[in-house]
């Protein structure tokens, strides 16, 4: 009982037209959900609904029957006893003739035409009633949007689910959508009338049907639509896009060949039109048209189309060819849409009817291009008109030649040999031998127009050879045709491109694009059955492998054989071409690698590199190959180096190294093996320093060294786990055999220390740097043998002003014991045991340190190196390299996110202050590294500690290290008494408050403002410090953008405004001013009392911008200069 | 009504009669003629932009010195709007890159700009903007040279005068009018 009261209450929910949109749908859902569950069933609810179907009031009327039709297209799978569906729809069927109730009776049609199988369906009968009703009472074009497409989609039903229904009725239901459509102009709707026409036309395929005898009706009706234009874009993402449409009209146009009488006329009109749209739209239907109507049809408007055809693809204006090496594998000029389009249609109707070729052949048009060719010998000769002609002819024999066998071997018999007389280009004779009609030699008579028809038509043919597998099972007896004149002109052909090739100079690209162009065309045919034989195709490689090797500079000609070359390669790769595969590694891969082998040639080291890497990145054997070569260059320039001084095979070296980072190891995860190569390379790198005991000849190879460490770091870094160990081991075994001092001799004394300055000889420096990047590179889980001496060693190397040893040790502490799960057993050391030796270690010095064993769980300020970083021993410089040291090894444990960073921390900003504890004045130098070891800590390094070496990294450390630092220096900044020091103590915080993110400094924007403020101020005095400035200015900016940040911005609003107008005449870095203006800008947000009595003070300062040296500020300035203005009640233009 | 007690109050009676006059050479043109004066001009294509960000050198080199040169303000005045059309000064070729003589070291620019008609009588207004724009956007330092192309307006001496005399270009920019017209073609330029 408690159920029906809800029901009626639900009932009058949704009878109710009052009640919102979403009462409704509730109201409906919970009924649906009712029936779902079958609380109530279909009967109960109609006798219940019973007075709201019949009432004779007609909107509650209209509400209750749509309020049953939702209901059932709810209700689509759940099973209804057939006798319930055919009242349902007799009830709805006779509503349809009451257009006020209409919505309603078409949704509950639809929903039950709509039913599957098993649940209950409407008979064909009934289907039948429906249709009949709908042709007979109801006008769709006389009601609403939503309703029409109602009516349209009952239509598209009826006709998809109960063909022989609408059979049955013949004439009717033809004559009903004609009218229906009548007048249609929305895009939705429109959408499912085309659609219902296609179904019609496929309903009724006989010529003696309805639809064939309507045919000119059902055009005209459908036609006017065509090209499609709508007149109101508006946003409305319920609308159907254009191209959608367009391809519905287009499929319905081309739905049936009755049609075609008056379809093709009227689209070849459309053709002509000026309107770019009606042409791609006109091409678009007419080959669907084409497809559809078939070969018989098509046939007697063969004539118009071809000259409609023709029309298009020499109407598309500004076409022309450009020899760059980038057009190479394509047609090299632009097409449009129109033009595409028409070279599509070409295409299908050739390969659908051989015969439409004979228009083409015979087109005088076209026949007439061997004349253009032969008046013209270069192309820029040539007038626009020649030009287009030349062009256009190539697309349209290519086209056709393309669309099937037997098509190219027309072309081919029919142009092909008159092509070859006009080039002058003469078959090979049985024998082989060329034999030259005339006493011309070739290269007078490469025309450039010929060539290129030549190219057009060699690609064209070479997508037609079958895939080997193909070639096998279809005796190649047809497609021999053009195969064989191919082949019969292979060898005079490939000679007339090589000559093009070489008789091109710098200055006209022409001759060297097409030359090469040819060389590649012919060499991209693919399979056994190709017509240039084996040896020719070698000799196409050696060819632009020689025309690389010659040159001595980076020239066009250069860049478009590399190119060919690599396309060749992938060509191969693609198609496993084995065969060729190997004349490739033979001819053009060894020779490459050999001449990185000797570099003995004219072209320049860094070209020959390029060169090689990028003709073996084509297929992993190359790569292997050339890493080999790679390998063995290195050795023996490296050697020659260090035994003959011969400083061209140092920079050699340098160079090859860079081109390894830079091109192999990007691709390190595309190419199988790589890895294995590299890892090889990095271990025979090793290799070769071991075995040179002494260099001979001392250089400055800084250069050299950064690039061995670039590379061996980043090889390591991309290295598993295990070949990270291999190289490790190598690398610890020479290190353990060179004759750097340091490893056992900790403890030094100071006086040694200080004695070592410039110990190291160049191989040791090589050695260690080397390691160093080793060590950077490693991940976590790799064993690192014997870590205590090597702390050691890193200890003293960067107290001697080692960087990267320093960073090998922020490396080696932040990953120590952090591998998985104690897999690292063969370090011999923990976390511990490390910081133990860097901090507490004891120098033995003059002076007696006391060793204090009370201090040691910690490290403070009264550990050793920190006592070095104060100053209390040794040298200005030994202070400032532990100050910097102690910053990556505070890097290092910050980002794990280990709490003795806070000590070093400490200890960093005791350097800051003016003085230490002990009353020492510190010195301005190494103050400033202080400071710096604070951008150290804070940034992202790109040299060590960050993901691509594996680095651990903590979540939010740079939070921490914010709120733990930030407060102190603020104090200190207070407390402190010399100028410096306070200039210091700014940059170090400048550094940890541009480097944290900015979600941050907007949190805490109201204590952190005063001091941004005062920063920007301080650090405006002197030049040096503009790149922090910079930094700290962008921090600002983005809290004046903020709305976190407006309340603090507008309390600050003098502060701020006064400091950033003497930042527009900051001196130093434009960007400074640039932003400074940005800034001023984006203050015109503030409330206008808090901005408007500065007016004049920024006016000013803009004004004055408006002479800046530089051209970005001063446009800058004009658009703040304009905002600030117009702030004024009156805009004064002066 | 409120304007005009303001001019009142600012200006001497001497100029205030000179600026009345003004009001009428600027502005009068839209009762005297019915409609507009070019109803269908042509539209030509826009000169691509260049890139200032993108110059590399003045962005490495702190100390090196962009000099005004007349592309820059060329730039500051192409996208002026046409005081009848929604087209810029460019897009009609009123002004074009070779319109604008820049000489950065003398402090001195002129622009020539080309009527769209002989008659136009707009061609005050339009030289009006232009002056007004470049106002803005030179450093004081710069002398501003607007004119007439010749042989491009029936009244070319006239007009040349007027957008060259410093008191009289004052006196119209003291008109509500006419400085709201002004900045309504302007405000496009600014963008």
């Amino acid at each position: 009982m408690g159920s029906l009261n809800n029901l009626t209450e639900h009932l009058e929910t949704f009878v109710d037209v009052t009640r919102s949109p979403t009462h409704h749908a509730e109201s409906l859902k919970a009924i649906a959900s009712s029936l779902e569950k079958g609380v109530l069933s279909i009967n109960q609810l109609v006798v219940e609904m019973d007075m709201y179907l019949t009432t004779t009031d007609d909107v509650v009327r209209a509400r209750g029957i749509l309020l049953l039709a939702e209901i059932l297209n709810h209700l689509k799978s759940k099973p209804l006893d057939n006798a319930v569906v055919h009242s349902l729809i007799a009830f709805f069927t006779s509503k349809l003739e009451e257009w006020r109730s209409l919505r309603g009776a078409l949704t509950g049609c639809l929903a039950l035409l709509k039913r599957k199988g098993v649940a209950g369906v409407v008979t064909a009968t009934d289907a039948e009633a429906v249709a009949k009703s709908m042709a007979q009472n109801v006008q769709v074009q006389s009601f609403a949007l939503h309703d029409r497409k109602l009516c349209f989609e009952l239509w598209e039903c009826l006709v998809e689910q109960y063909p022989e229904a609408m059979i049955n009725l013949g004439n009717l239901i033809v004559f009903a959508t004609c009218e229906a459509i009548d007048g249609e102009k929305d895009p939705p709707c429109l959408m499912v009338a085309f659609h219902v026409v296609e179904l019609l036309a496929r309903l009724f395929p006989s010529p003696s049907g309805p639809v064939a005898s309507e045919a000119s009706d059902l055009f005209e009706f459908i036609s006017c639509y065509f090209p499609l234009h709508y007149t109101h874009t508006k946003g409305d993402e319920a609308s159907i896009p254009r191209e959608d449409l367009s391809r519905g009209l287009s499929l319905a146009i081309s739905s049936t060949p009755f049609f075609e009488p008056y379809a093709i006329p009227l689209l070849l009109e459309k053709l002509s039109s000026s309107l770019p749209v009606a042409k791609v739209d006109s091409l678009k239907c007419l080959k669907d048209c084409a497809v559809k109507y078939g070969v018989h049809r098509m046939k007697k408007h063969y004539e118009g189309l071809w000259s409609a055809l023709k029309d298009a693809l020499y109407s598309s204006p500004g076409r022309d060819l450009s020899f760059g090496p980038e057009f190479l594998t394509s047609p090299g000029f632009e097409m449009d849409e129109i033009h595409r389009e028409a070279a599509d249609l070409l295409q299908r109707l050739v390969k659908q009817d051989i015969s439409f070729l004979g228009l083409v052949v015979d087109d005088i048009r076209v026949n007439m291009v061997f004349d253009t060719i032969s008046r013209y010998s270069r192309y820029e000769e040539m007038p626009d008109t020649s030009k287009l002609e030349v062009l256009v002819v190539s697309q349209i024999l290519s086209v056709s030649a393309r669309a099937s066998v037997d098509s190219c071997n027309i072309i081919f018999q029919t142009f092909f040999f008159r092509l070859m007389n006009t080039l002058g280009i003469v078959e090979t004779t049985s024998t082989g031998d060329l034999v030259h009609k005339e006493n011309s030699t070739v290269s007078t008579r490469l025309y450039h127009g010929g060539l290129h028809l030549c190219i057009e038509l060699l690609t064209a043919s070479k997508d037609l050879i079958p895939s080997s597998e193909e070639s096998s099972s279809t005796p190649g007896s047809a497609q021999q045709s053009w195969c064989s004149i191919v082949n019969r002109f292979s060898v005079p052909l490939i000679g007339a491109f090589t000559s093009a090739v070489q008789s091109s100079n710098d200055d006209c690209s022409a001759d060297a694009y097409l030359g090469v162009k040819g060389l590649l065309a012919m060499g991209m045919f693919r399979g056994g059955s190709s017509p240039v034989s084996r040896s020719e195709f070698e000799k196409i490689l050696t060819t632009l492998t020689s025309i690389i090797t010659a040159e001595s500079a980076k020239t066009v000609k250069w860049e478009l054989a590399l190119k060919a070359l690599v396309c060749m390669g992938s060509f191969i790769d693609q198609y496993r071409e084995s065969e060729k595969a190997m004349s490739y590694m033979g001819i053009v891969v060894e020779n490459l690698v050999s001449l990185v082998r000797s570099s003995q040639c004219s072209l320049p080291y860094p070209l020959i590199l390029e060169a090689t890497s990028e003709v073996c990145s084509t297929r992993p054997k190359y790569v292997e190959k050339m890493v080999q070569g790679f390998e063995e260059a290195f050795c023996s320039s490296f050697s020659d180096f260090y035994a003959n001084g011969n400083f061209k095979s140092i920079e050699n070296c340098s160079q090859l190294l860079e081109c390894v980072t830079n091109k192999l190891l990007p691709r390190v995860t595309e190419i199988d093996g790589l890895e294995k190569s590299l890892v090889h390379f990095a271990i025979s790198m090793w290799n070769e320093i071991e075995s040179s005991f002494v260099f001979s000849y001392d250089f400055n190879g800084r250069e050299f060294v950064e690039a061995a460490m670039k590379t061996m770091g980043q090889i390591v870094g991309v290295a598993l786990v295990d070949s990270q160990n291999s190289i490790i081991q190598k690398a610890y075994n020479v290190i353990s055999s060179s004759t750097l001092p340091a490893m056992e001799s900790i403890p030094l004394t100071f006086a040694a220390l200080e004695g070592l300055q410039r110990d190291l000889s160049t191989r040791d420096e090589l050695t260690l740097s080397l390691f160093a990047s080793v060590i950077i590179g490693v991940s976590p889980k790799a064993s690192i043998p014997d870590v205590k001496p090597l702390i050691k060693l890193f200890m003293v190397s960067f107290l001697k002003g080692y960087i990267p040893a320093a960073q090998a040790l922020g490396s080696m502490v932040n990953k120590l014991g952090t591998g998985s799960g104690g897999a690292n057993i063969s370090t011999d050391c923990s976390l511990e045991e490390a910081c133990e030796i860097i901090f507490h270690e004891s120098f033995a010095s003059g002076n007696t340190i006391s060793s204090d064993d009370s201090s040691k769980s910690k490290c403070g300020s009264e550990t050793l190196l920190s006592k070095i970083c104060l100053g209390f021993y040794g040298s200005l410089d030994l202070q400032t390299r532990a100050i910097t040291g102690l910053a990556w090894i505070g890097k290092g444990l910050l980002m794990r996110g280990d709490g003795r960073v806070n000590e070093i921390a400490l200890v960093l900003m005791e350097c800051l202050k003016s003085s230490n504890s002990s009353g020492n004045a510190m010195h301005p130098s190494a103050m400033k590294h202080a400071a710096d070891a604070f951008l150290i800590l804070m940034s992202d390094s790109g040299e060590c500690l960050n993901r691509k070496f594996h680095a651990v990294i903590r979540p939010l450390y740079k939070q921490r290290f914010f709120s733990i630092t930030v407060p102190i220096l603020e104090s200190l900044i207070v407390n402190c008494q010399t100028p410096l020091s306070r200039t210091m103590l700014h940059v170090a915080l400048a550094h940890v408050i541009s480097n944290v993110p900015v979600t941050v400094i907007l949190d805490n924007t109201k204590k952190l403002l005063p001091m941004i403020l005062e920063g920007l101020s301080v650090l405006s005095v002197d030049a040096v410090d503009k790149e922090t400035l910079f930094s700290l200015l962008l921090v600002l900016s983005g809290t004046l953008t903020d709305t976190k940040g407006k309340q603090s911005v507008s309390d600050n609003a003098h502060r701020i405004i006064e400091c950033l107008v003497k930042l527009t005449a900051y001196p130093h870095l434009m960007v400074v001013r640039e932003t400074a203006i940005q800034c001023l800008a984006t203050l015109l947000e503030l409330p206008h009392g808090r901005i408007y009595p500065f007016r004049r003070e920024v006016l000013q300062a803009v004004t004055k911008a408006l002479d800046d040296p530089k051209r970005r500020v001063r446009e800058e300035a004009i658009k703040c200069r304009q905002a600030w203005t117009s702030i004024t009640s009156r805009s004064t233009p002066v | 009504m409120n304007s005009l007690i303001c001019l009142r109050l600012r200006l001497p009676p001497a100029l205030l009669s000179l600026s009345l006059i003004e009001l009428k050479s600027f502005c009068g043109r839209k009762k005297m003629v019915n409609g507009l004066i070019n109803e269908n001009p042509i539209v030509y294509e826009i000169k691509h932009r260049r890139d200032v960000r993108a110059d590399s050198s003045s962005n490495t080199n702190e100390l090196s010195v962009d000099a005004i040169d007349h592309l820059e303000v060329f730039d500051h005045i192409r996208d002026i709007k046409d005081p009848e059309h929604p087209y810029s000064l460019e897009q009609l070729k009123v002004l074009t890159e070779d319109s604008v003589e820049v000489d950065d070291s003398k402090s001195h620019v002129r622009v020539t700009f080309t009527p769209t008609v002989e008659h136009c009588s707009m061609a005050t207004i339009i030289g009006l903007c232009v002056r007004v724009k470049l106002m803005r956007s030179l450093p004081r330092r710069y002398k501003i040279d607007i004119r007439v192309a010749p042989g491009t307006h029936a009244t070319e001496a006239a007009v040349n005068k007027q957008l060259n005399d410093k008191e009289r270009v004052a006196a119209a920019l003291e008109n509500p009018n006419l400085v709201e017209m002004v900045d309504e073609c302007l405000s496009s330029s600014f963008e």
